[in-house]
């Protein structure tokens, strides 16, 4: 009893500090439903008196924020699902085929995920240019495919370096070809991790900014973070708007956090040990 | 003789191209997207930054050479200085502040809050800290910018509620303290990667290392500093390599909270290379900042792999 006393301070110091990391979110949230006047008379800290959601209404319009919901979606969405493709193609090469000069490939894709982008994005926005997919949404598509399927490659490799082999020539014995065992054995088996890949490149992308700032500069093809970034720089809104705006960007990533807390966690484990 | 020559000639092709030829390098088809995407989003423009970092060029026209000029004219740049001295910074606040604070809140968490508490309880405290990571930078930014406004911020609130009014700052928009503003909010956005990361880590730690100390009377601190620092040693270099390259990348945050401002008091290079090729168009001095950038991080990467190959064999060593 005496021992579990003495740990309370612990639990309780803890719960502080994790209230530290939520309050953000929760004044946010408590000002997204204020009317201005009454923001203006009793300050961001008191308690909505009712629930104002013209402020949300007004900023959902004023950025067309079901557009930029569709863009992001959109994106994130084939980005994760074709970088996934392609990391498991490299790493079938990889790590089950075990080509020549592996190490080197491997190392290469490593090195392709440590590039800070900074030293891709002039030539990328020029290059966009030179063929006419600067601000489409496939440029930006296929630029964090190839970016996302480097750490994709690199995980899945090693994943699939210890795939069993009995299995594969099994297969192989019964008359199925490179690319049958590929997506009737590999890609069923290693089924989890593909799942926590899709969800990493998801929230990734999701989230970027410098390039998606610097390739999409046409209102209909912003994605919620540029929209919401761009917007805050010109601090042209007044201060239900701001937190109305900052409330529609968590709502997404905090329904994301909900739904895929456990794939979050250990995938992140996953993706750091390896 | 000539016979004997010939037919080991052709069982040998044979053999390359029947047997193990086609058997290893076949693979090597599932690898042609793959290669040919990494050649034309990263090879290609990796090296036109680079020949660009050598020349004079605005964008428009033909760049013109001007060898090392770019980089000898950043030696003198009082900003390009500036912009890697806040680097360091942020590699405190993004870096060792989180990796040094998750580590204490995932042994407390998992060593106190999960044994005595639940799981449950250690869970939901983790996702608490977590939270921040999923958040797109851009709209953490937005959060902060309006926590910290000058008039009507709510820590300028809070700190007059509390009766402490004169601590009122405009965060933000001091020189003296914008750029401590921006470390206080990174340490909020990253705290949550390296407690997952750690709490992960310490799972597989044996229980009977942490109940035998206990039995021979080892208090917290010597519990945290004789087992669980040296056990989840590989996961520290992870996370301290991840974060640091993290915080030599920090865009985003700054882009929303401070525009590099107040007079370039939170100016970084990724910031700097960003406003050098798209407001001063000065594309080749911009194309050299984030080449010195580039080899930085690689640089940070390779020690960090080091560190962390050197850890595990150290520990496969202990175990064999």
């Amino acid at each position: 009893m005496t021992t579990a006393l003495r740990r309370y301070p612990v639990l309780i110091a803890l719960v502080l500090a994790a209230l530290f990391m939520v309050v953000p979110f929760l004044i946010v949230a408590v000002n997204a439903v204020k009317s201005p006047a009454e923001y203006s008379a009793n300050g961001p800290l008191s308690l909505p008196e009712g629930l104002y959601l013209d402020g949300i209404k007004d900023f959902w319009e004023r950025v067309d924020f079901g557009q930029k919901l569709v863009n992001s979606v959109l994106i994130s969405g084939s980005v994760a699902a074709l970088a996934v493709v392609l990391s498991v193609l490299n790493a079938y090469a990889i790590g089950i085929g075990r080509i020549r000069g592996r190490t080197w490939v491997l190392a290469f894709f490593v090195l392709a995920n440590m590039l800070p982008q900074e030293a891709l994005v002039y030539p990328v926005y020029y290059l966009s240019k030179e063929v006419g997919l600067y601000d489409t949404r496939l440029s930006v598509i296929i630029v964090f495919t190839v970016i996302q399927a480097a750490f994709g490659t690199y995980l899945l490799s090693s994943v699939l370096g210890q795939f069993p082999r009995e299995i594969i020539e099994a297969a192989r014995i019964d008359g199925a070809n490179k690319w049958q065992v590929l997506w009737r054995i590999v890609v069923p088996v290693s089924r989890p991790t593909l799942g926590v890949l899709l969800v990493f490149f998801f929230i990734w992308t999701w989230n970027e900014f410098l390039l998606p700032l610097v390739m999409l500069i046409s209102n209909d093809n912003q994605t919620v973070s540029v929209a919401l970034g761009v917007l805050q720089g010109q601090r042209l809104m007044d201060a239900t708007m701001t937190n109305a705006a900052a409330l529609l960007g968590v709502l997404p990533a905090l329904v994301f956090f909900l739904v895929f807390q456990r794939t979050l966690t250990r995938g992140i484990a996953v993706g750091a040990v390896k | 003789m000539t016979v004997t020559v010939e037919r080991a000639r052709v069982a040998k092709d044979a053999r390359r191209q029947g047997g193990s030829r086609h058997r290893k390098d076949s693979y090597t088809l599932f690898l042609l997207p793959g290669a040919l995407a990494f050649l034309a989003v990263i090879v290609v423009p990796f090296l036109m930054n680079t020949g660009v970092s050598f020349t004079d060029w605005r964008g428009v026209g033909t760049p013109e050479w001007s060898g090392l000029a770019n980089y000898r004219a950043l030696m003198d740049d009082s900003e390009f200085w500036a912009s890697f001295r806040h680097s360091l910074f942020m590699v405190v606040a993004m870096a060792a502040v989180p990796t040094a604070v998750g580590l204490v809140l995932a042994a407390a968490l998992f060593d106190y809050v999960g044994k005595h508490f639940g799981s449950r309880w250690a869970a939901v405290l983790r996702a608490c800290f977590y939270l921040p990571q999923v958040l797109p930078i851009a709209v953490a930014g937005i959060v902060w910018s309006w926590i910290l406004a000058p008039e009507n911020g709510s820590l300028n609130e809070v700190l007059s509620a509390v009766g402490l009014g004169s601590w009122q700052q405009d965060w933000l928009g001091d020189p003296d303290i914008a750029l401590y503003s921006v470390m206080g909010v990174m340490v909020w956005v990253q705290l949550g990667f390296p407690l997952v990361v750690f709490m992960a880590g310490l799972q597989r730690v044996d229980p009977q290392l942490y109940e035998a100390a206990e039995l021979d009377g080892a208090g917290w601190w010597r519990r945290f500093r004789h087992i669980t620092l040296p056990q989840i040693r590989p996961e520290t270099y992870v996370v301290l390599t991840w974060c640091t390259i993290a915080a030599l990348k920090v865009f985003g945050a700054v882009y929303v909270l401070t525009k590099g401002g107040p007079g370039g008091a939170t100016n970084v290079p990724s910031y700097f290379s960003f406003t050098t090729f798209f407001e001063k168009t000065q594309v080749g001095y911009g194309a050299a900042v984030s080449t010195v950038l580039t080899v930085i991080i690689l640089a940070v990467s390779l020690i960090g792999l080091k560190l962390q190959t050197r850890a595990e064999d150290a520990e496969e060593g202990v175990r064999a």
